[in-house]
């Protein structure tokens, strides 16, 4: 083997790297380029607003839009406080001990469960065995599964960055460990809480398999009345028109492809840009 | 008054604390259950090494062995890509980046994460599927060679985010030990910072690999569905993870075909599980450095 002068190796190694980085991040520019070139012409209000027409290859993508919000925000308001508490207790009560070590077990594997096995357990559970059908209620619960990792191990991350002596300081006046947590704990970990449930409702807004069997139809004529109706999302309307409908109107597509992701990663900059701006504004 | 309270609310955020345990109980529990009613009808070796997948015909078939390699195709392709690409540019964000473009290469790194996969899908229906068609001149570039470079991208965030905490986290007097005898900054990444952040790096491995066993919805769009032993990486092939997503909605509740999704999904369970767990080994691990 020849053997290259140490000089010249790392200049040749970091040029690799670097082409490495550049291949981990041109893939995803170019796919979002793609699809505001190809959608751009497409998104017009009524689009936005209008029922689809002539077997959805016209009209609007509006109950999408409204079954897909529906369903995040019931998913979020049922998984925020359950994945605040679990961290809240993670961070600030658990001891170091075998059961707490399952439980950190138990997250990890959460997270790593496929997310068509919890379309498989919502299937099972919430629409049979519960009988709520297939509906917002039985998606959201879904979901709301699925997003307990994600929420419990970013507000534990927050919960944590409150510096130690913020708690000391509230004991040593002789208040109780819940206030403490109450009245300076939480208010302090408050933004970290929030920029990772955004995060979460950015993900959850893009899932297409846990919905699959639990809440999504291919087509209803009217927008969702209450929690126990099925609707239509932008990941599976997405899916469906263009994978199941033959000679689909490719602007049909672009257009659902380019809001859904407009969608996701509006809300993902929000939380990025959050984050960074809490970090640089905060009380310590 | 005051201390009941408190008392309520803690334990309220204790049950909070015992919820994940639950559900992955309850998710395990549920699937065994469905699953293991199945295996009462059809023996649990054939399912895993029958080659056939025919649920649908006069004498149904329910052999998984089809899916399993697709699946593991599939991985193993996505692996080839994201696992260079994902370390090295670990590397380069961590220890080689100007520290004022890190934070924005690690961004957008992250985004790729953040692009929902049946998008992720639908764009390689469209691009990398015909171009695999032409440049291999085969009769659909609906392939599990397709799935993969679509499927290897996604794994890279993932594979990068935990390498570099591991990176990271390797002590400074490792590195100022190395310099200080004379090797150049690039030995001491290689020989020794590499080294120390290796469990890590496994770790990040790992995780990726359970994601891309996991994915679903850009795997169905790409792949092909076709549910044989695939002979090479440019056949069509189909994943456990589709099986279940594509043939769900045509099942009679509670019946043969029904339950046999339910046992791919134990045996998805399980897998993930045991990566998941080993993941988990491997960081720990790091934390003791």
């Amino acid at each position: 083997m020849i053997k290259l002068n140490p000089k010249l190796s790392q200049k040749l190694s970091y040029t690799l790297l670097f082409m490495a980085t550049m291949l981990a991040i041109i893939p995803v520019l170019v796919i979002i380029f793609f699809i505001v070139k190809n959608g751009a012409s497409s998104i017009s209000w009524e689009f936005l607003t209008s029922m689809p027409r002539n077997g959805m290859r016209a009209g609007g993508i509006l109950p999408a839009i409204v079954g897909t919000f529906s369903i995040v925000v019931c998913a979020i308001i049922i998984t925020l406080p359950i994945g605040v508490c679990a961290a809240i207790y993670l961070n600030e009560y658990a001891k170091d001990n075998l059961l707490t070590r399952i439980i950190k077990l138990a997250i990890v594997n959460l997270a790593g469960v496929p997310s068509v096995v919890y379309g498989l357990f919502g299937l099972g559970i919430f629409v049979m065995f519960l009988k709520l059908g297939v509906s917002i209620i039985a998606g959201a619960l879904t979901l709301s599964i699925m997003e307990l990792p994600v929420i419990i191990t970013t507000a534990k991350g927050a919960l944590n960055s409150v510096p130690q002596s913020f708690r000391e300081a509230s004991l040593s006046l002789g208040v109780t460990r819940w206030q403490t947590i109450r009245y300076v704990v939480l208010p302090n970990a408050l933004p970290g809480i929030l920029t990772g449930a955004i995060l979460s409702i950015a993900r959850i807004s893009g899932e297409t398999a846990p919905i699959l069997f639990t809440v999504a139809v291919f087509y209803v004529p009217n927008l969702p009345n209450s929690i126990f109706d099925q609707v239509m999302t932008l990941p599976y309307h997405l899916y469906i028109v263009s994978t199941q409908i033959p000679n689909m109107p490719k602007n049909v597509i672009y257009g659902t492809t380019l809001v859904l992701m407009m969608m996701v990663l509006t809300m993902s900059f929000v939380a990025i840009f959050g984050r960074a701006y809490f970090r640089k504004h905060r009380k310590w | 008054m005051r201390k009941s309270l408190d008392y309520i609310i803690e334990t309220i955020i204790f049950i909070c604390g015992m919820l994940s345990i639950i559900f992955v109980v309850l998710i395990f529990s549920f699937l065994l259950k469905e699953g293991l009613s199945f295996f009462k009808d059809f023996s649990f070796i054939k399912f895993i090494t029958n080659q056939f997948w025919y649920p649908n015909s006069k004498i149904p078939s329910f052999g998984i062995l089809p899916l399993i390699c697709g699946s593991v195709l599939v991985t193993l392709g996505a692996c080839l890509i994201a696992v260079p690409i994902g370390v090295m540019t670990a590397l380069f964000i961590s220890e080689i980046a100007p520290k004022g473009v890190r934070d924005i290469l690690k961004s957008l790194v992250e985004l790729m994460a953040a692009i929902p996969s049946v998008v992720i899908g639908f764009v390689g229906m469209v691009t990398i599927v015909p171009v695999v068609k032409n440049i291999f001149n085969l009769p659909t570039g609906l392939s599990a060679f397709s799935g993969s470079i679509m499927l290897g991208f996604m794994a890279v965030p993932t594979i990068v985010t935990i390498s570099e905490d591991a990176i990271r986290s390797v002590p400074g007097q490792y590195k100022e030990g190395a310099l200080a005898l004379g090797a150049t900054k690039w030995q001491t990444l290689r020989r020794i910072v590499l080294k120390a952040a290796m469990p890590g790096i496994i770790a990040a491995i790992m995780l990726g690999i359970g994601r891309v066993i996991g994915e679903t919805m850009a795997v169905m769009m790409i792949t092909g569905n076709a549910a044989h032993v695939p002979h090479s990486i440019f056949d069509p092939i189909r994943t456990m993870t589709s099986t279940i997503a594509a043939e769900m909605g045509e099942t009679v509740r509670g019946g043969m075909h029904y339950k046999s999704l339910f046992a791919i999904g134990l045996v998805l369970f399980l897998i993930t599980f045991i990566v998941n767990f080993i993941a988990d080994l491997f960081l720990g691990k790091n934390k003791n450095l």
